[in-house]
Order: C-alpha cells, then sequence, then structure tokens
C-alpha cells in the first residue's frame, strides 16, 4: 500500500506540474507596460512555490512508502519532535512567504499607489446590467455632468450613461460600446457602474478593477501593442454576466485620432 | 485547571430517556445529537453534490434536458452555484466536522458525561436543521434560489429587481443564514464551556487530543465571526424589506431608480469577509486536528511537536481575523489596505507550513498502518499542501489582478477549503465509526472509495488552475460568448468527465456506511489501538459515557511505542508509572 501510494502522489505530482512547465494553457501574451513585470513575479512564485509543491509531495510519498509496517519488530522512534527544527522552518517559510510579497510590493505600488500621469488619455467605463459603456471627453478634455433621471439603459449610448446633452461640455463627449485606446500612450480609466457590481477585465492588459456603484474608481494602464483584446465581466453581476463581454481595440495614435474625429463628426 | 468530577457528575443529570421522541429526536445526549449534525451534513453533501453535477453537465452541454430542471437558463445555473456553495460552506463544511464528530466525541475526549448544556445543543441543531429547510425551500418559491452566489454580494443580493431569484428566494436565503448563525453561536457557547470546565482530572490543556484543540479554536473563531454574519445577514434583509440603504447608494436598475441612498456595496464585502475567512478555518482546523491524530495513531509515534501545532492553530486562528480583505484586492479598497492585509495573509502561511512540516515530521521514522482513517489522513495533508500552495498566489494583490475571479481560485478553495476539509470528515467517519456504531466499515470498499476520490480530485481540480491561468472566469454559465473563454472548453470537459467518476465513487461510501452499520465485522473497544479516553469506554459508549465512573488521565494523548511499555502504546488512562516498567 505504501508503494501505491508512493506512486500515485509522484504520478500526481509530475503530471500536474508537466502542464505548467509546458505552460499548455496559460496567460495570453502581455500587451500593457507592466505586463512584463507582473509575468516575471508570476514566473517567480510559480518556481519557488513549484519547488515547495514537488519537495512536500515527493517526500510525503517516499515516506509513505519507506516508513509503511513492515511486520518487524523494531518499534517506531519514540520522539515528540525537535525545536531547533520548528524554529528553523519557521522562520525559513516566514522569509520566503513575508518576502515574496515584499518583492511584488513595488510592482503593486506603480499599479495602485501612483495615480496616472499628467496627459493620460482619460477614458471613462460604465458597466450596467449586461453592457459596458466608454466615454472620451472629446476636445475640451472634461466629462460632461450625467443624470440619473436621464439612465435609459434600452436606448444606449449617451442616455445608457444618462448624459446631460444641454450641458455644453456634454457636446464632445463620445460615448461608444467598443473601447479604443492609443497604443503607448497612458490611459486613466474611471469606473462606475449603475446598478450592481461589475469587474473590468482585460487578461492581455493584466488589467483588473470592479466598478462599484456609488464609486468613481481612477485606475490606469498603458497598451504597448496593437490588436484586439477581448474585457470581460469579472464579478458576477446577474443572469448575463456570462455575455456582458466588449473588445478593447488598440489602435496607432493616428488612427485613434481619426477614429475620434469621425465620431465627434456624427454628433453633429 | 478544571478538575471536573463535580462538573462531570451535575451535567449528565438528565438520565437515560425512554421515549423514542426523547431518545432519537429532541435528544440531550450529545452522541445523538453528533450523530443528527452528521446525517443532516450527509443528506446536504449529496444535495450539495448533485447540483454541482448538474452545473457540470450544463458547462459542457448548455442545451441539454436536466432532470428537474429541464434546459437550464443562465439565471437557473447561477440559482444552482449559490445553494451548492451555501450549502457546502455552511451545512457540510461547518456541520460535519464540528457539530457532528466534534459534538460527539469533545466531551468523550476530555471525559465528560456530556456538553456543558445538553437543552442549549439540541437547540443548536434544531436551529442548524430549520436552517437548512429554509434554504431548501427557496427552490420552491416564485423565481427559485437566488442567483447572487454563496457570498451573496450586495447591491445585487439587496435588490429584489435585480434579477429572477431575487426576491422571495434570497429573503430565504439571508433568514436561513441567519438562523445557522444563531445555531452557530449556542453551540460555539457550548464547545468552549465544555472544553474550559468539563475535563476530568489529569486533563490538562496540554494533555488534549489536538482534535480537542481545533474544536476549541473552532468555536472560538464561530464566536467572533458568526455574530457578524448575523448582522450583515439582518442588515440586508432590512435594505430588501424596509427601504434602508445599509448596502446601497442611489441605483438604477432596469431603467428605474430605487429609493436606496448613500449606502456601501463595500460594507458588505467586510462584513462578509470578516465571517468569511475564519469560516475558512472553521471548516478546515477540525480536518487539521483529526489527521494530526491519525498520523499519530497510525504511524504508532508520538505526534511530532505537540506545543508547536496547538501554537499554529491559535496563530491561524487569531491572524484568521486579519486578512478578510484578501478577498477584496479588485474591489475598489484603498489599495494601502490591501497590502496589509496581503502582508498578514502571507503570514497565516507561515502556521500552516510548520504544521504541514510537523506531519511529515510525525510519519519520519515511523511504522505506518494503511488504515483507512490514515490513507485520508495522508491524503489530507497531500491536498492541504496542493491547496495551500495556490495561497501565495492569490495573496499578492500583483498576481491577484490576473486571478481575482478566475477558476485558479476555485481550484484553490475548492482543494483546501473543500476537498481537504471532506477529507477529515471521511476520515473521522472511518476511524470513529467502529466506537459510534460498534462495527468496523468494510476495508476494501474503504479503500476502492479513497482512490476514486483521491485521484478524481486531483483530476477535477489541477486542471481548474490551468483554466484560471488561461484567465477563464468562475461564475460564467456559459462560454459561448466570450471567444478566449469558450477556447478553453476541452479542459471544462474532461473536468466533468473527471467529476462523473469521481461522485459515481461517493456511492461506494454510502453503500459501505449504511451496510456496514448492520453486516459490518463486530468491533472491539479500541479497534485501532489508540490512546485517548474514548478507547477506554464500551462500544457504543453508554449514555453517561463511561458507565458511572469517572477517568482520570496520567498522560498525554500520542503516547505511542514508548520504549520499555509493554505495548507499543501507553493509553491516557494507564497508571503514571507504567512507561518506566523495564
Amino acid at each position: 500500500m505504501g508503494l501505491i501510494l508512493l506512486i500515485v502522489l509522484w504520478l500526481i505530482t509530475f503530471a500536474s506540474t508537466y502542464f505548467f512547465i509546458a505552460k499548455t494553457w496559460w496567460l495570453p501574451p502581455g500587451a500593457s507596460a507592466s505586463a512584463n513585470v507582473i509575468d516575471h513575479h508570476f514566473a517567480v512564485t510559480y518556481i519557488l512555490m513549484g519547488i515547495v509543491f514537488v519537495a512536500a509531495q515527493l517526500i510525503l510519498g517516499f515516506f509513505a512508502w519507506k516508513y509503511r509496517d513492515r511486520g518487524s519488530r523494531e518499534a517506531a522512534r519514540y520522539m515528540h519532535g525537535n525545536n531547533a527544527l520548528e524554529i528553523g522552518w519557521t522562520i525559513l517559510t516566514a522569509i520566503l512567504f513575508i518576502g515574496l510579497n515584499l518583492m511584488s510590493s513595488s510592482i503593486w505600488a506603480s499599479e495602485r499607489f501612483r495615480a496616472a500621469q499628467p496627459g493620460a488619455l482619460q477614458v471613462e467605463v460604465t458597466g450596467m446590467q449586461f453592457a459596458w459603456y466608454f466615454r472620451y471627453t472629446g476636445l475640451d478634455g472634461k466629462f460632461g455632468p450625467t443624470k440619473p433621471e436621464l439612465i435609459d439603459p434600452s436606448a444606449g449610448g449617451e442616455s445608457a450613461i444618462g448624459l446631460d446633452t444641454s450641458d455644453p461640455a456634454s457636446k464632445d463627449d463620445v460615448v461608444t460600446g467598443t473601447m479604443y485606446l492609443p497604443v503607448n500612450r497612458e490611459v486613466e480609466v474611471i469606473l462606475k457602474a449603475h446598478d450592481v457590481i461589475h469587474s473590468f477585465f482585460v487578461p492581455a492588459m493584466r488589467f483588473k478593477q470592479d466598478a462599484v456603484p456609488g464609486l468613481a474608481i481612477h485606475m490606469h494602464f498603458t497598451p504597448i501593442a496593437t490588436g484586439d483584446y477581448e474585457i470581460a465581466c469579472a464579478e458576477l453581476c446577474g443572469m448575463g454576466h456570462y455575455k456582458m463581454h466588449g473588445m478593447l481595440k488598440v489602435v496607432s495614435p493616428e488612427e485613434f485620432d481619426k477614429w475620434l474625429a469621425a465620431r465627434e463628426a456624427e454628433k453633429q | 485547571m478544571a478538575t471536573g468530577d463535580f462538573v462531570a457528575h451535575s451535567a449528565h443529570a438528565h438520565a437515560a430517556p425512554q421515549s423514542f421522541i426523547r431518545k432519537w429526536v429532541f435528544s440531550l445526549d450529545h452522541k445523538v445529537i453528533g450523530l443528527q449534525y452528521y446525517f443532516l451534513a450527509l443528506t446536504a453533501v449529496f444535495v450539495g453534490m448533485f447540483l454541482s453535477l448538474l452545473m457540470r453537465i450544463h458547462l459542457i452541454w448548455p442545451n441539454v434536458s436536466l432532470p428537474l430542471f429541464g434546459e437550464m437558463k443562465p439565471e437557473t445555473y447561477l440559482s444552482l452555484l449559490t445553494m451548492h456553495g451555501t450549502i457546502m460552506v455552511f451545512f457540510v463544511l461547518t456541520t460535519a466536522p464540528q457539530g457532528g464528530f466534534g459534538n460527539y466525541f469533545l466531551p468523550i475526549q476530555i471525559g465528560a458525561a456530556d456538553m456543558a448544556f445538553p437543552v442549549l445543543n439540541m437547540l443548536s441543531f434544531w436551529i442548524t436543521f430549520v436552517a437548512f429547510m429554509v434554504l431548501l425551500a427557496a427552490f420552491v418559491v416564485t423565481g427559485g434560489p437566488p442567483l447572487h452566489g454563496w457570498t451573496g454580494y450586495a447591491p445585487l443580493s439587496a435588490l429584489p429587481s435585480a434579477g429572477p431569484g431575487q426576491g422571495p428566494g434570497a429573503d430565504l436565503w439571508i433568514t436561513s443564514i441567519a438562523l445557522f448563525c444563531i445555531g452557530a453561536l449556542l453551540s460555539a457557547l457550548n464547545f468552549i464551556t465544555t472544553t474550559l470546565d468539563m475535563r476530568v482530572k489529569g486533563m490538562s490543556m496540554m494533555r488534549m487530543p489536538l482534535t480537542c484543540w481545533a474544536w476549541f479554536i473552532t468555536a472560538i473563531l464561530g464566536l467572533l465571526a458568526f455574530g457578524v454574519l448575523f448582522a450583515a445577514g439582518i442588515l440586508l434583509l432590512l435594505d430588501r424589506n424596509v427601504g434602508t440603504s445599509f448596502f446601497v447608494p442611489l441605483v438604477i436598475v432596469n431603467g428605474q431608480i430605487t429609493a436606496h441612498r448613500g449606502g456601501s456595496p463595500l460594507l458588505w464585502q467586510h462584513l462578509f469577509w470578516f465571517f468569511g475567512h475564519p469560516e475558512v478555518y472553521i471548516a478546515i482546523l477540525p480536518a487539521m486536528g483529526l489527521c494530526s491524530q491519525l498520523v499519530s495513531v497510525f504511524s504508532r509515534k508520538p505526534i511530532f511537536g505537540y506545543k508547536a501545532m496547538v501554537y499554529a492553530m491559535l496563530s491561524i486562528g487569531i491572524l484568521g481575523f486579519m486578512v478578510w480583505g484578501h478577498h477584496m484586492f479588485m474591489s475598489g479598497i484603498s489599495p494601502y489596505t490591501a497590502f496589509a492585509m496581503s502582508v498578514m495573509t502571507m503570514a497565516i502561511g507561515v502556521p500552516s507550513a510548520i504544521k504541514t512540516f510537523n506531519w511529515l515530521g510525525t510519519l519520519w521514522h515511523g511504522k505506518i498502518r494503511f488504515t483507512p482513517p490514515m490513507l485520508f489522513a495522508i491524503g489530507f495533508v497531500s491536498l492541504f499542501v496542493s491547496g495551500g500552495i495556490s495561497g501565495p498566489f492569490l495573496a499578492q494583490p500583483v498576481l491577484d489582478i490576473y486571478l481575482h475571479e478566475s477558476y485558479f481560485v476555485i481550484a484553490h478553495f475548492h482543494l483546501i477549503m473543500g476537498v481537504a476539509s471532506i477529507f477529515g470528515i471521511f476520515a473521522a467517519t472511518y476511524y470513529w465509526f467502529p466506537k459510534m456504531f460498534g462495527r468496523m466499515m468494510n476495508e476494501s470498499l474503504a479503500r476502492w472509495h479513497f482512490w476514486f476520490t483521491f485521484i478524481g480530485t486531483y483530476t477535477i481540480f489541477m486542471p481548474m488552475h490551468y483554466y484560471g491561468m488561461a484567465a477563464g472566469l468562475r461564475r460564467y454559465s456559459q462560454s459561448t460568448e466570450v471567444a478566449y473563454i469558450h477556447n478553453l472548453l476541452p479542459l471544462q470537459k474532461f473536468i466533468t468527465y473527471a467529476a462523473f467518476v469521481t461522485i459515481a465513487g461517493q456511492f461506494i461510501f454510502l453503500f459501505n456506511l449504511f451496510w456496514s452499520m448492520r453486516h459490518g465485522e463486530r468491533a472491539s473497544d479500541n479497534p485501532w489501538e489508540a490512546t485517548t479516553l474514548e478507547w477506554t469506554t464500551t462500544t457504543p459508549p453508554p449514555h453517561d459515557n463511561f458507565a458511572g465512573h469517572t477517568p482520570v488521565v496520567y498522560h498525554g494523548p500520542y503516547e505511542y511505542s514508548v520504549p520499555g511499555a509493554p505495548r507499543d502504546y501507553v493509553m491516557q488512562t494507564d497508571p503514571a508509572k507504567i512507561a518506566t516498567v523495564a
């Protein structure tokens, strides 16, 4: 029985580890400025935790086989533990776990402690059951006011977010259902939700943040590769949660300007 | 130290009942109440498992017609996951290890005749029972069960108009949880008082089996955590039915502005996770205590580092209340709070690692007997490591940005809080069945059950890590709408097939349990040659546990292979001098 346990435990360990090493299912290629450092920290954590995982399982299997009752007269070793060992592995794991955490703290700080740079492109992202809307300030650099009583989700577009179109600042606001961003320019997203909590997740950007009713949450990321990226809702928001997805199109700055100008023109 | 002669005798003042109702239904006997909790959890686990099976089928064949549900709608899928989570977390993982085995064996292991408050004990069970019935009632009301998940995040859970199931189903769900909290609070008081006041002479705290320590610490966690959840539940009921706005700001649902103003959705999350994280330890601590016990018994060796084990459990208990924010890294809390919570979370990995080292240390130079409970104890250690190792990923907010709400999280907590705890329940069943029912469970069926479950668990939950690594999201009723998630369908298929096989294996257990009650080999008083007090009394134990005699304890709980002793184990009640007889 000890031998079977050893074989099963070792097989499970090797099979599980294989798919992590082979990266059969893995993160999509990173497309934001911070993706590299985040992925690097992923790798560090993987290697360290992988070693702990493999070592612990292999030892468990080995001990099960090695110390099985062979029916001999020899008794098990009478011992109550070892204080030096206890202190040793307490300190080692504390260093490993807390150290790992401190290593990643600077990445967290640059993602979340610091605000967006001046000159970042502002995009307001609004989640509602079950769609995302994206608003750009237009040329004036200002978002026009929105009013709850003007909100009509079934109408879509400006009405869905309740834009007060009588206000001058609203005149050049652009509201879309697809997110366009220029490459290599930081974007400051302002996350809002109308009804329940949603979560704005762009796997390729290594970006996720909940959109919470009553809050306007400011976050930032910088896309560094052009292309189409899927946006998925990552917080259970009701029956249509699974289909609350959107597209992020990262384009060259010229294309972006052209696209925004075309939207402005449509409004006039 | 409580030298419990007086207390122990006064507590079993209630005589053995004669009528069926007082003996088996409204019983004051902790052993009967323990069994009641156990069978409640057994019923619940099969309901919960059935729901998960339906979900697994729907995920890979969304258009197939299912028993009871027909072709499943997205909202039905969500209501099933809500019920699955709620049933499993509350009525299985909290109920069986503590209410079931804790009730049955805590008094016996410390030499008491019953729990400190038998009437309270009976009330705790029946309140829990009613809570379960109220929860199941959500299946038959208009709209069905709520679809807000077992975490019930507001405003979704607070707004009856936010979706089907958010009407009466959600009210029943909250009521059920509030009732459950009352039962759990009463039970926690009982466990704490019993442990502190009812120990027999010689049973100092540091001579208690680690199972008793685990139940004791679990009860303290329960006392501190369930009160907060209860309060949160009441506030949520008020928001839903009275028009208060604790959790709901101004929101627009279906184009209508609701009457709520100024509430905070994050407040619910704080209150919920202040309970919710300790709850993880409420589920796993009893399994930790039990597996420590089993690894020692069946390695025929004292537990490695008894004190370290006690201190580790205590620090897990204390730190467990300082880490709830790691569920909220992406919720909009201050990033500084997130960082502090993340440091505390990584710190809680340390006592968990200490426990693993000590289990391995106990096996080291042991003489291992591969009985069914030992197989499940070793399985527990393996799963605890596998589920634990993903913790440091999720505990770092930088990595949680990507992993939050993905299947990686599902894999993590199912392995460590779900299946590892359930391995504890299986191990406890195989270990204590002879004491509870006077017969042994069939050993070869038990082995088959172990292999099915152990290998099955890994084939289900390892692939979920990969699914999460590829950003596959939880709580998606279908993968058709998001292209990159749709590409992961083969993994989902594999997981569902693995679930079929693993679930089938559970019927081996069910059959063995009921078959062995009548046909199992008769058990002796101490079939495992273990040392703790439950093995000193008859099988099954009499109404007052020790037949009018009060045991006196002279030894620690894990005296195996003591050099010079006549046998390879020294009972806790053996005379003090026995170990030194050459």
